[in-house]
C-alpha cells in the first residue's frame, strides 16, 4: 500500500513545499507502513524527490506544456491512483487546494484540510486541523478508506532521507482545457504572502498609501513579503490580495512584523498562526500587544527607518 | 440566466470560540450568526446580475431550521427563493452530496459557493459540487463577467491572477474582490418585509453518511507576555529576532 503525494512544479521546477510534503509523507509512512510515491507535472528535477523518502515518482511529460487545468490534472492524479494508493497528500497552495474538493470526489476519499498533525495509529486515521481561522484545533477521523490530506504550511520540517526512487515518465494531453487561461498576471520579484517565512503588515495607522515604502524597504531588508489589514486594501491604498485576516489571507509565517495595526480580532485571526509577531503601534492599549511576542510603543514614522537601518547593519555584519 | 448562491451560516466574525458536548460541537449559546462573508460577496455579484440582466438569485443552505434567520436576510438583500435541506451539515461531503442532488432536478447556469467557510475553513464544498455534479468549476474568483455564454473569470493564484475565459455552466468559489466593500448591503425594512413573502423551500434530508467526522476541538493555549522593548533600544529587538526567536 502505497501514499502519493501531488508535488507541484512551475516553470519546469518543483516547488519548495513539494519537500516538506514528501518529508511529511514519509514520516506518517513510517507509522502506517507505507511506501512514499510522487506524482508531477513537467518537473526537470523530479529526482529530487528521492532526498525525501520518495521511491517511485510518475512523472507526466507534455513539451506543448498549457497552463495548470484542475480538471486535466485530477483526472491525470486519479488515473495513477489506483487501488496501491490509500493516501494522497496535498499541499496548502492554490492549485493543490483547487484540486482537493474535486479529487475527493473521483477517489472517493476523506478529504481533511489545513492539517497540522502526524498520524499517531494506523488502526484510526485521526489528524489535526486548524479551524476557526486558527481560534481552535480539531481533531478529524477520515472515515472512508480512501484519504487526502491537505498539509498546512509551515507545519514541518524538511527533513531529508535520501533513497533510491524509479522515475515512470509517462507522456499526457491537455487536450480541450474548458478553462482557457488568456493570461497571467503576477510580479516575478516579489514574494507572495501564503510562500512568504516573513510577512511586514501595515494598518491604518500607517496615514496612507503614501507611506508604504516604510514597509516595502523593511519588508526588502527581511526578505519578505507585504500585507496590510482589511480597511487598508478597501481604502484602495494596497490591493486586495494583501488584506490578511479572517476575510482576508491566513498568514503562518515564521515572523509577522505589524506596523500601526490595532489587532482587531478579525484581523488576529489571520495571523494567529504565524510563528512571531513584532507589533509597532503608538497606542500601548493596542488590542495587538496581547499577542504578539515583542512589541514596540512607538510611532511607526520614527521606529520603522530606524529599524531598517539597524537591520541592514546587522545583516552585512553578519554575512 | 439561473444563479444559485451556497450559504453557510457562521458565527458573526467577533464571536467568542468556545466548544460544548464533550468539545465535540461549537457552543451557539449567546452566538450571533452571519452569512459567510465569502458567501456574501458571491450573493452581491449575483444581485448585480439579476439587476442588470434579470437573472433569477435563489439561495440554498444544508442546515436546521435555525439557518432559516440566515436565509432571511438573503432573501431581504435581494435573493428570489431559498431552499434549505434539512440536514446536519456534518461534514464538507455531505453538503456537498445534498447540494448536488437539489441540482439534479434543479438546472442552474451559475453556482456560487464561498472560497471557504469562516467557521470550519474546509475550502472542499465548491470543488466537490464541482466534481459531483460535473460542472466546470473556477476556484478562489476575485472577478466574474459574464456576456451571453461567455465568462471572463479571474482566479487568484500565489502572487498574482489568472484570467479565464470560458463558459456557463459554472461553479465559482467567492471571496473578497468579487464586488466591492462598498457595495456589500445591509437589508432595509422594504428588503425584510418583502423577504417575509419570499418562498423558502424545505427539502428533507437525503440520508448521505459523513465521510469525516469531528473527535474533538481544543482551543489554542493563551500565549505568553509579550516582550517590551523601548522604542530607542532597536538593537535589543534585533538581538531577541536573531537568538531567542530565531528569525532573522
Ligand atoms: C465581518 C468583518 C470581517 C473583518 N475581517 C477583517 C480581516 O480579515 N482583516 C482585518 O485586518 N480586519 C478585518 N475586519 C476589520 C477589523 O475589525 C478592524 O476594523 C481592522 O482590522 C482595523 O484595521 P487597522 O488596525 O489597520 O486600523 P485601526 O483600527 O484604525 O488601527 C490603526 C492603529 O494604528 C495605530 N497608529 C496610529 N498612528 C500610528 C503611528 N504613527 N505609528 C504606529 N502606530 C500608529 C493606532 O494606535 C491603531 O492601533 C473585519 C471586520 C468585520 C466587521
Ligand atoms: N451547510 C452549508 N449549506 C450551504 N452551503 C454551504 C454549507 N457549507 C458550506 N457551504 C458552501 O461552501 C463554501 C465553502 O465551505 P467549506 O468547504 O465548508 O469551507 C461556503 O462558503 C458555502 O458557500
Amino acid at each position: 500500500m502505497c501514499i502519493l503525494i501531488y508535488a507541484e512544479s512551475e516553470k519546469g521546477k518543483l516547488k519548495k513545499d513539494c519537500f516538506e510534503l514528501a518529508s511529511y509523507a514519509s514520516l506518517i509512512a513510517k507509522t502506517l507502513e507505507l511506501e512514499v510515491h510522487a506524482v508531477c507535472f513537467n518537473a526537470d528535477n523530479a529526482e529530487e524527490l528521492s532526498n525525501y523518502g520518495v521511491i517511485k515518482t510518475y512523472h507526466y511529460k507534455n513539451k506543448n506544456y498549457l497552463n495548470f487545468d484542475a480538471t486535466i490534472y485530477s483526472d491525470y492524479i486519479s488515473k495513477i491512483f489506483n487501488e496501491k494508493f490509500r493516501f494522497l497528500i496535498l499541499s496548502s497552495s492554490s492549485n493543490s487546494r483547487y484540486l482537493g474538493g474535486i479529487l475527493s470526489v473521483k477517489l472517493n476519499a476523506s478529504y481533511i484540510s489545513n492539517v497540522i498533525s502526524k498520524i499517531e495509529s494506523k488502526s484510526s486515521i485521526k489528524v489535526v486541523r486548524n479551524s476557526f481561522t486558527n481560534k481552535a484545533f480539531e481533531t478529524v477521523e477520515a472515515l472512508e478508506k480512501n484519504v487526502i490530506l491537505s498539509v498546512a504550511k509551515n507545519s514541518f520540517e524538511i527533513i531529508k532521507e535520501p533513497v533510491t526512487v524509479e522515475i515512470e515518465e509517462i507522456n499526457f494531453e491537455m487536450s480541450g482545457p474548458i478553462n482557457i487561461v488568456t493570461s497571467i498576471e503576477k510580479s516575478e520579484n516579489k514574494i507572495s504572502i501564503s510562500d512568504a517565512d516573513v510577512v511586514v503588515s501595515g494598518g491604518r495607522g500607517l496615514k496612507g498609501p503614501e507611506n508604504w515604502h516604510l514597509v516595502e524597504d523593511l519588508a526588502d531588508v527581511l526578505g519578505g513579503a507585504t500585507a496590510c489589514s482589511k480597511p487598508v486594501s478597501d481604502l484602495g491604498w494596497r490591493p486586495h490580495s494583501e488584506h490578511v485576516g479572517q476575510t482576508g489571507k491566513p498568514v503562518s509565517s515564521n515572523l509577522y512584523v505589524a506596523i500601526g495595526i490595532s489587532g482587531a480580532i478579525q484581523h488576529l485571526a489571520g495571523v494567529n498562526a504565524s510563528k512571531t509577531k513584532v507589533v509597532i503601534n503608538t497606542d500601548p492599549e493596542a488590542p495587538f500587544f496581547k499577542a504578539a511576542d515583542y512589541g514596540i510603543v512607538g510611532d511607526a514614522f520614527k521606529v520603522v527607518p530606524d529599524l531598517i537601518s539597524k537591520i541592514k547593519e546587522f545583516k552585512s555584519s553578519n554575512l | 440566466m439561473k444563479i444559485l448562491v451556497c450559504i453557510s451560516h457562521v458565527p458573526d466574525t467577533t464571536s467568542k470560540i468556545n466548544f460544548c458536548d464533550n468539545n465535540k460541537s461549537f457552543d451557539s449559546d449567546g452566538i450571533q450568526f452571519i452569512i459567510n462573508p465569502n458567501d456574501e460577496f458571491g450573493l452581491i455579484r449575483a444581485i448585480w446580475f439579476k439587476e442588470k440582466t434579470g437573472a433569477t438569485v435563489d439561495v440554498i443552505n444544508v442546515g436546521l431550521n435555525n439557518t432559516e434567520q440566515t436565509l432571511r436576510k438573503a432573501l431581504a438583500i435581494g435573493a428570489d427563493k431559498a431552499i434549505r435541506i434539512n440536514t446536519i451539515p456534518k461534514c464538507s461531503k455531505v453538503v456537498a452530496k445534498s447540494i448536488s442532488k437539489y441540482l439534479e432536478s434543479n438546472q442552474y447556469d451559475l453556482i456560487i459557493a464561498g472560497r471557504e467557510s469562516i467557521d470550519y475553513n474546509g475550502g472542499m464544498v465548491p470543488g466537490m459540487i464541482s466534481a459531483l455534479s460535473k460542472i466546470n468549476f473556477v476556484d478562489k474568483c476575485t472577478s466574474l463577467e459574464i456576456t451571453n455564454d461567455n465568462v471572463k473569470a479571474v482566479r487568484e493564484i500565489e502572487g498574482g491572477v489568472e484570467n479565464i475565459s470560458t463558459s456557463l455552466p459554472l461553479i465559482i468559489s467567492s471571496q473578497k474582490g468579487l464586488v466591492e466593500e462598498k457595495d456589500l448591503r445591509i437589508p432595509n425594512m422594504r428588503g425584510i418585509m418583502m423577504a417575509r413573502k419570499k418562498e423558502l423551500i424545505v427539502i428533507e434530508d437525503y440520508g448521505f453518511k459523513i465521510s469525516s467526522e469531528t473527535v474533538k476541538f481544543e482551543k489554542p493555549l493563551t500565549k505568553n507576555k509579550v516582550t517590551l522593548i523601548p522604542s530607542n533600544n532597536i538593537d535589543k529587538l534585533i538581538e531577541l529576532l536573531n537568538k531567542e526567536a530565531k528569525v532573522i
